[in-house]
């Protein structure tokens, strides 16, 4: 994605309507990837692909069921403040944070 | 002390504590009645939607459900989790940037139309409702048995309860009292499971317990009760079954929590887009603390009762009547009786009670040649574990009154959340808005507590014969909201074009297919005896379980409104504006209601 480092006040109308065009797609992207993961961890490794890691045991079942016991909401966890953290410096890098 | 005298004190100190707390933040005007002045920090705010959140549901019959069924029942886990992403990426920080009170204002004003918002409101009363049914059914569950009555008189009890409880205050008194509630909730929820967790495993941390040596056995602990299960026939406890169900149901209840209106409503009261995002993960926190300790709850609650039964192991004899009659141990018993949730019978006359699975082919014939005529364990009501939990395990009488307390502590604060939107969406959407616009302020706090009263009695009278456990119910109400509103919201924010028909027969079609999957194996309004068809999974449409029903109704309410909108007029370009300007944080006043 396009990254910014100046922070666009007083930009033209179609300056502006080109960076909210970029803002929007910028995080649109970290959505997709945020949501990628968290179908992996959940439907994923916690369902369907369980089988795959019935190899990996631990304490005293495999990866898969840990997964969907608890890991999956470890993962959630780190994807709703890693966007939160992400989200709010993409609002600076287009000077669209609140004043 | 007795028992009762414990639980009392425990119960009246926490509802002094709540109630003191709605009387010193009681409401003033509507605006405060709602939102609270949108004064709240995000940590508090991610406090109190965890408690709001986490209801009886969460609280009393989640890990009972995965007590009884293990692995499969971890969709409850994953669902009511993974939901918190979708909200908090997909919906939390645009609805704030939007700046309403309250769902259907939202979706009327996107979509340009006072028939949208009706439809908003029609959907978001069917999904509350039935949420509330679920939290009747376990704070009925709570005060039947700390109280010492008969389950529906329990139920009685807590609707009264919940009815002066919500209609004191308004979501100010709400938003300080759920915080009070969350720290009533956890520590109660946490504490017996410490020093279950410390007996079985000696470990201190019930969610690493679930996953350490059984200190009995020298076994890992899910080994062990892998085999105890299997050895009475059950299904083993780590073993899936469906994995599409499983899935569905999973997907039903994430997309679900994201169209909750209640939950959704939370975030309209924090100061900045910025802290929408934040308080969804605030939230996630404190909900996980529970979650995380919920399948530890579960397992070790199902190798109790198993120790319970077959206090010399499963090849050994079962638990004789005398014992259970005479033994303090097992007092829980007696206790639970009363409620008419637990229940067993000698059917082979021998004086003990054997506790198996008799459906299960093969243990019918070591049945016939040990002499059992059938499982002796004829009723346990699954929403009753987490409450039984502690007594099971014989721990101190302290701890049974805190869960007590705790128990009634979830209920409650869910149920006074969903009853805050259920009044919203009546006397700001329907009545101020589209029947008397010249309502005054104090005639519309009227019409707020008029309809929290109407949807108690209805879920109430619901509740005495609930269409599942407690889980169950409410699982129905996040199909609901799956197939209805969280389509609609989504797309109102992240497609320009979509327009009001659209969304309009998007909703429709996702609310009529949906109640009519769940009525034609629930019965209608779920009044047991209506269903046209047996709820067995023979009968499924594709194999699909009413519980796992909630994304195909999304599915059909995204291509519906798809399909119609194409076929229809673009919105106007001033709502297409109005979707570029959600989209960005900058310019985020303090909310206004029209």
């Amino acid at each position: 994605m396009a990254e910014r480092t100046t922070n666009l006040k007083g930009k033209t109308p179609e300056r502006a309507a080109e960076d909210g065009a970029g803002y929007w797609k910028a995080n649109i992207r970290i959505i997709t990837i945020s949501l990628i993961i968290w179908a992996l961890v959940s439907f994923g490794f916690g369902i369907l692909l369980r089988p795959l890691l019935a190899g990996i045991e631990v304490g005293g079942t495999d990866l898969g069921f840990w997964f969907a016991q608890q890991g999956s909401i470890l993962v959630f966890l780190a994807l709703i403040f890693f966007y939160a953290w992400r989200m709010n410096r993409l609002d600076r890098q287009y000077g669209v944070e609140e004043e | 002390m007795d028992q009762f005298t414990i639980n009392l004190i425990f119960v009246g100190a926490s509802f002094a504590i709540y109630i003191g707390i709605a009387i010193w933040a009681r409401a003033g005007s509507t605006a405060e009645f709602y939102a609270a002045g949108r004064g709240v920090n995000p940590v508090i705010n991610g406090m109190a939607t965890a408690a709001d959140w986490m209801s009886a549901a969460s609280f009393i019959s989640m890990a009972g459900l995965i007590a009884f069924v293990g692995y499969n029942n971890s969709s409850f886990l994953m669902g009511w989790t993974g939901g918190y992403v979708l909200m908090a990426l997909l919906l939390a920080p645009y609805l704030r940037k939007f700046g309403k009170f309250t769902v259907p204002e939202f979706i009327g004003d996107r979509f340009y139309s006072s028939t949208a918002r009706v439809v908003a409101v029609i959907c978001l009363l069917v999904i509350s409702i039935t949420y509330v049914i679920g939290q009747m059914t376990g704070a009925g569950v709570a005060f039947s048995r700390f109280l010492e009555v008969e389950n529906a008189t329990g139920l009685y009890i807590a609707s009264a309860v919940v009815f002066i409880y919500a209609v004191l205050g308004g979501m100010k008194g709400i938003t300080y009292t759920q915080v009070a509630q969350y720290c009533v909730l956890i520590i109660a929820y946490t504490i017996p499971a410490v020093f279950i967790s410390l007996q079985l495993t000696g470990n201190p941390i019930p969610g690493l317990g679930l996953f350490s040596t059984h200190q009995e056995t020298g076994q890992y602990l899910l080994t062990t009760l892998d085999g105890i299960v299997t050895d009475l026939g059950f299904a083993q406890y780590t073993a899936g079954t469906s994995y599409l169900n499983m899935a569905l149901f999973t997907l039903s209840l994430m997309i679900g929590t994201a169209g909750l209106p209640h939950v959704i409503i939370r975030f309209f009261t924090v100061p900045r887009v910025a802290d929408a995002r934040w308080s969804a993960g605030w939230a996630l926190v404190f909900i996980a603390l529970l979650y995380l300790t919920a399948p530890a709850v579960g397992a070790m609650a199902r190798l109790n009762i198993m120790d319970q039964f077959w206090p010399d192991g499963v090849q050994g004899e079962a638990v004789s009547v005398e014992t259970i009659e005479t033994d303090p141990e097992y007092d829980w018993m007696a206790n639970w009786i009363q409620t008419g949730l637990l229940g067993y019978e000698d059917l082979n006359g021998d004086g003990r009670i054997q506790y198996y699975n008799d459906q299960n082919p093969d243990m019918q014939a070591l049945a016939a040649e040990r002499g059992w005529q059938g499982n002796e364990l004829t009723n346990f009501n699954r929403d009753i574990l987490v409450l039984a939990n502690p007594e099971i395990a014989n721990l101190p009488p302290w701890v049974i009154g805190l869960i007590a307390a705790g128990g009634l502590a979830a209920a409650l604060s869910t149920a006074a959340g969903l009853l805050l939107a259920i009044s919203s969406a009546v006397s700001h959407d329907l009545i101020k808005t589209l029947i008397r616009p010249d309502i005054s302020e104090k005639g519309e706090l009227l019409w707020a507590r008029v309809s929290m009263a109407g949807a108690i009695v209805l879920a109430t009278w619901l509740g005495l014969n609930p269409p599942g456990f407690a889980a169950q119910v409410v699982a129905l109400a996040f199909g609901l909201a799956a197939a209805t509103l969280f389509p609609v919201l989504m797309m109102g924010i992240f497609s320009k074009k979509m327009n009001s028909a659209g969304a309009i027969a998007g909703m429709l079609t996702g609310l009529i297919v949906t109640l009519a999957y769940l009525f034609t194996y629930l019965g209608i309004l779920f009044i047991p005896g209506t269903n046209l068809l047996e709820n067995v999974p023979a009968n499924y449409l594709l194999g699909i379980s009413p519980l796992a029903f909630g994304p195909i109704g999304a599915l059909l309410n995204f291509g519906v409104a798809v399909l119609v909108s194409r076929s229809s007029a673009e919105p106007p370009i001033e709502v297409q504006a109005l979707v570029e300007s959600i989209r960005v944080p900058r310019g985020a006043g303090t909310a206004t209601s029209h």
